[in-house]
């Protein structure tokens, strides 16, 4: 399989200013943000949810506390994936319960990697409440699932892949969108 | 007249052949002639035969029949695993016309009515000679002596407790020199069992490294140097079934320079498989004496060479596939080896440049006769016409579902071997013919 | 993938990458623990039979334990309530679970190569939980896992093994797995109980004991199994105490970061002392935590279908 980049979606600027956007938007659906925790979800969620705490920060002057969400262990589809050599690991530096809980992912899709999250997260607790927040929604969701704060809608075809780009692991900024083809 | 193979005549000729005997292969092509089941004639050349069917062979190698020191029929007690019909089908698939059996059946043949039992077996199969070997004690017990006199009346041709080797060493050497009286041997399979113990495979690295438990070579040699001390006391005649270890070799070649009346068989799997094989647990593998070192496979290879072991002895123990899927340690010992017999020795020691072709041959059929004094394995005038031919270079297969005898543990299984017996005869009488052997026709 | 096999039946079989692999997945697993809920849920629905044909407390409960905390639907089978008896072959069992449609297979014999066996014969994966005197490689597992947590990489460390090793499966996993990472494996008891050909295997074999562990960094020391010597491989238990005991004189001359593992259960005095055993160098309740983790980290790693059958966006979930 080949990945081809077909184009940009969103640059450093576009990014940065729809984390901008929505923490803004979480400010105002929590009235503050007293009691609230951001989870990012393993890898590239918690990059963002860094991103979106210090907007946060900017905007309200308040550390956030973070925390990271890793869901290899809730997959449903060990079967079709095999197991992952890349596990990483969850942190949990707060008590989830009767918190209100921000997860933040980079892209939306089927909705499975976000019942898998719900899944670790009420293994922890029980926080007051969970919002979603991702940077991309692609569409084609297979479970009940909607998030609460969006950067960016981008419908897709089924063969194209989303790639969100963070400065951790991919040394820059961006949203590409590509495609993946038989070699 | 025209030879065919569905009709045997009383009478007829073996051209181009190459007659091996006396330990030699002859140099150029001869002739066997056999009448009523005895040899004519034989000899070098092609003399006209007038109006008696030949069969031209096509070059083969004549052997004597071949002659097995120790065989596990089964037959009484155990006839899922093998029969004394069975087993003699095996041996003339293998070359074979006469076969030593060991009296460990249940019951056991430790009493001269057991032993007639066998012949009369043999007889109605009529494929191969049967000559029995008596226990030495009552149900093999290692406690008393059994009727050996009564027994060689009846045909017995030594006497052994084979695996159950014993223990007392007062009962072996009054064994030793009674037999020595009758003129018979005692056959031991050497084994200090309280130095073996519980282990299943030879104690060395392999046992080592597979988890299992070993048996030190200490348990063969030491057992076998008593053996041999209470036969130089007994002055009598020791006949030791199957040498597995260089320790032993030089034991027995010593014993020999002093005057011992000793004589050793080895097996093909003692001179042509080490332990390594053990290695992914296939039961096909366990034998007792185990499969033993680089070392030992030389010693024994050079043993067979310059006479110190007389002669190559399968130790034929058929066991049934169900019990050679226990686990290795629960498994029992034992490997087929009529029917693989002479390829090994073939692919093994003549190949290599071990042994030639008529040293080999001589190990099979003329050294084993002469050790226990049989009336077989002869290619001469005179004699009762049981013979062999061989194909030497004809490589094939071994298959379980070739096998004439009713079990197919073979530790040879899927290995491609050179050598075949392509027509056994007993008396002048067909007793085998290999389907597709190219050449004989 | 981190292993190529779908079994796991020995240390021999596999490689240093292998191991390291596991290992680090098994400190995920440990992680877990650390939860109010203490299990995951990635096993759901899949059933693994734990097939003990040899009694085992320990490697059992163990083994129990990482099964329920991946959520796996579990089936116990002893020899106790099978069929398996004189009669009945390893075959015949096998070919039953088969029918079964099990997903995985643990299995505890006392015939080395059992497991191998089994491997061979079923579809589904099989873990080795101790086969004869060959192999645990559960074990060497957790206890390369434990040394790897106190000294890091291994190379060049040295780690002594003391006690019967002929009839150790433990020593054989450790031999293997140690010396793969490059560990200097020594091991040290009565000649009596320590087999020939250990050189071929990598390691130095030492009958002193102060010389054995002298400048080692961990000592394993294995279970004397008292029923099976009764005055055979060693004249009495208060005499193998003092020539291979590990005793708090002995614990005073190793090196001060010295530590001491144990596969347990201990028989205390005899091949290590109480005062030791309760001691601050042992890490015996480090290697029972790491031993659920480990088994977890296997059944987790074994348990995925073909990845070759990944759907080209399946990744994005």
């Amino acid at each position: 399989m080949n990945f081809t980049e077909k184009a940009v979606i969103m640059n450093a600027k576009e990014m940065n200013r729809a984390l901008e956007r929505m923490a803004h938007e979480i400010i105002e659906a929590n009235k503050g943000v007293d009691n609230l925790v951001l989870l990012g979800v393993q890898r590239r969620g918690v990059s963002l949810a860094r991103m979106l705490a210090e907007a946060l920060r900017r905007v309200e002057n308040i550390d956030v506390p973070q925390g990271a969400l890793d869901i290899t262990f809730y997959r449903d589809d060990l079967s079709r994936l095999g197991p992952s050599p890349k596990v990483s690991s969850t942190e949990m530096p707060f008590d989830v319960n009767e918190k209100i809980i921000i997860l933040v992912d980079d892209v939306l899709y089927t909705g499975r990697t976000v019942r898998a999250a719900l899944d670790v997260i009420m293994d922890w607790g029980r926080p007051q409440a969970i919002r979603l927040a991702v940077l991309i929604d692609r569409g084609h969701r297979e479970l009940p699932i909607r998030p609460d704060f969006v950067g960016k809608n981008v419908p897709t075809s089924q063969r194209e892949i989303i790639k969100v780009k963070v400065e951790e692991f991919d040394g820059k900024l961006e949203v590409i969108v590509g495609e993946v083809g038989e070699a | 007249m025209e030879w065919s193979w569905d009709r045997i005549p009383a009478e007829f000729v073996v051209t181009n052949v190459m007659l091996c005997r006396g330990g030699t292969l002859a140099k150029g092509r001869g002739f066997l002639h056999v009448r009523k089941g005895r040899i004519e004639a034989l000899g070098a050349g092609s003399p006209s035969h007038e109006g008696i069917p030949v069969l031209d062979a096509g070059g083969m190698v004549c052997a004597p029949g071949l002659v097995d020191l120790s065989v596990h029929f089964r037959e009484p007690g155990n006839e899922e695993k093998e029969t004394v019909a069975t087993g003699s089908r095996a041996a003339a698939a293998g070359g074979y016309t006469a076969v030593v059996t060991m009296p460990d059946t249940d019951p056991a043949v430790d009493n001269s009515g057991m032993v007639r039992y066998m012949i009369d077996r043999g007889r109605e199969a009529g494929l191969c000679r049967i000559f029995p070997t008596g226990a030495i004690s009552p149900g093999r017990r290692g406690e008393a002596m059994t009727e050996f006199g009564d027994m060689v009346a009846a045909g017995a041709v030594g006497f052994t407790d084979d695996l159950n080797p014993v223990a007392n060493g007062n009962l072996l050497g009054n064994a030793l020199k009674y037999a020595g009286m009758l003129g018979v041997p005692i056959i031991t399979h050497p084994e200090d069992q309280t130095i073996s113990g519980r282990g299943v495979m030879h104690g060395g690295y392999w046992a080592t490294r597979l988890g299992l438990a070993g048996m030190s070579r200490a348990a063969e040699d030491a057992a076998l140097f008593r053996d041999i001390e209470l036969a130089r006391a007994a002055k009598g005649h020791l006949h030791v079934a199957h040498v597995s270890t260089k320790g032993a070799v030089a034991i027995i070649r010593r014993a020999k320079d002093e005057g011992v009346r000793v004589t050793a068989a080895a097996t093909p799997h003692h001179f042509s498989l080490d332990h390594a094989r053990c290695r992914d647990w296939s039961p096909l593998f366990k034998t007792n004496p185990p499969l033993r070192e680089a070392d030992d496979l030389a010693a024994i290879a050079e043993g067979l060479a310059d006479g110190t072991i007389d002669a190559i002895a399968t130790d034929h123990a058929p066991h049934t596939a169900t019990e050679k899927e226990f686990q290795f340690d629960q498994a029992p010992f034992g490997v087929v080896g009529l029917e693989t017999a002479l390829a090994v020795g073939i692919t093994y020691l003549v190949r290599t440049g071990l042994l030639d072709l008529g040293q080999l041959v001589a190990c099979l059929s003329e050294r084993p006769a002469r050790a226990l004094n049989l009336p077989a394995g002869r290619l001469e005038e005179g004699a009762e016409a049981d013979f062999v031919l061989i194909d030497p270079e004809r490589p094939w297969t071994v298959a379980a579902r070739a096998f004439r005898s009713r079990s197919a543990n073979s530790p040879y299984l899927g290995e491609t071997l050179t050598g075949r017996a392509v027509a056994t005869f007993l008396r002048g009488r067909l007793t085998w013919r290999d389907e597709d052997g190219a050449g004989a026709s | 993938m981190i292993l190529r096999s779908k079994d796991v039946l020995g240390l021999e079989d596999l490689t240093a990458e292998e191991i390291l692999g596991v290992i680090d997945i098994a400190s995920r697993f440990r992680a877990v623990f650390d939860r109010p809920v203490r299990s995951v849920p990635i096993m759901r629905g899949r059933t693994v039979v734990n097939f003990f044909h040899e009694p085992s407390t320990r490697t059992r409960i163990s083994f129990e334990l990482a099964e329920k905390r991946l959520s796996a639907d579990i089936v116990n089978f002893s020899t106790a309530t099978s069929s398996l008896s004189k009669g009945e072959t390893l075959r015949d069992t096998a070919e039953n679970l088969a029918a079964m449609k099990i997903d995985m297979l643990v299995i505890r014999h006392s015939s080395a190569g059992a497991a191998r066996y089994l491997a061979n014969v079923l579809a589904c994966s099989v873990i080795n939980a101790g086969d004869g005197p060959h192999e645990h490689p559960t074990q060497g597992l957790l206890d390369i896992m434990t040394m790897r947590q106190r000294l890091g990489d291994l190379r060049g460390r040295k780690v002594t093994i003391i006690g019967d090793i002929t009839h150790s499966r433990v020593a054989r996993s450790n031999i293997w797995g140690l010396t793969k990472l490059g560990a200097e494996v020594t091991v040290c008891g009565p000649p009596t109980m320590v087999p020939s050909g250990l050189d071929r295997m990598g390691v130095r074999v030492e009958y002193d004991l102060m010389r054995a562990v002298a400048d080692a960094d961990v000592l394993n020391v294995l279970r004397i199994q008292l029923e099976r010597h009764a005055s055979r491989s060693f004249p009495s238990n208060r005499e193998y105490h003092r020539m291979y005991g590990i005793s708090t004189d002995v614990v005073k001359k190793l090196k001060p970061e010295a530590f001491i593992m144990h596969p347990g259960p201990m028989n205390r005095d005899v091949e290590i002392a109480s005062e030791v055993a309760d001691g601050p160098r042992q890490v015996i309740l480090d290697q029972v935590a790491n031993g659920v983790a480990v088994r977890m980290a296997l059944i987790y790693l074994l348990s995925g279908g073909d990845p070759g059958a990944l759907a080209p966006a399946a990744a994005q979930a």
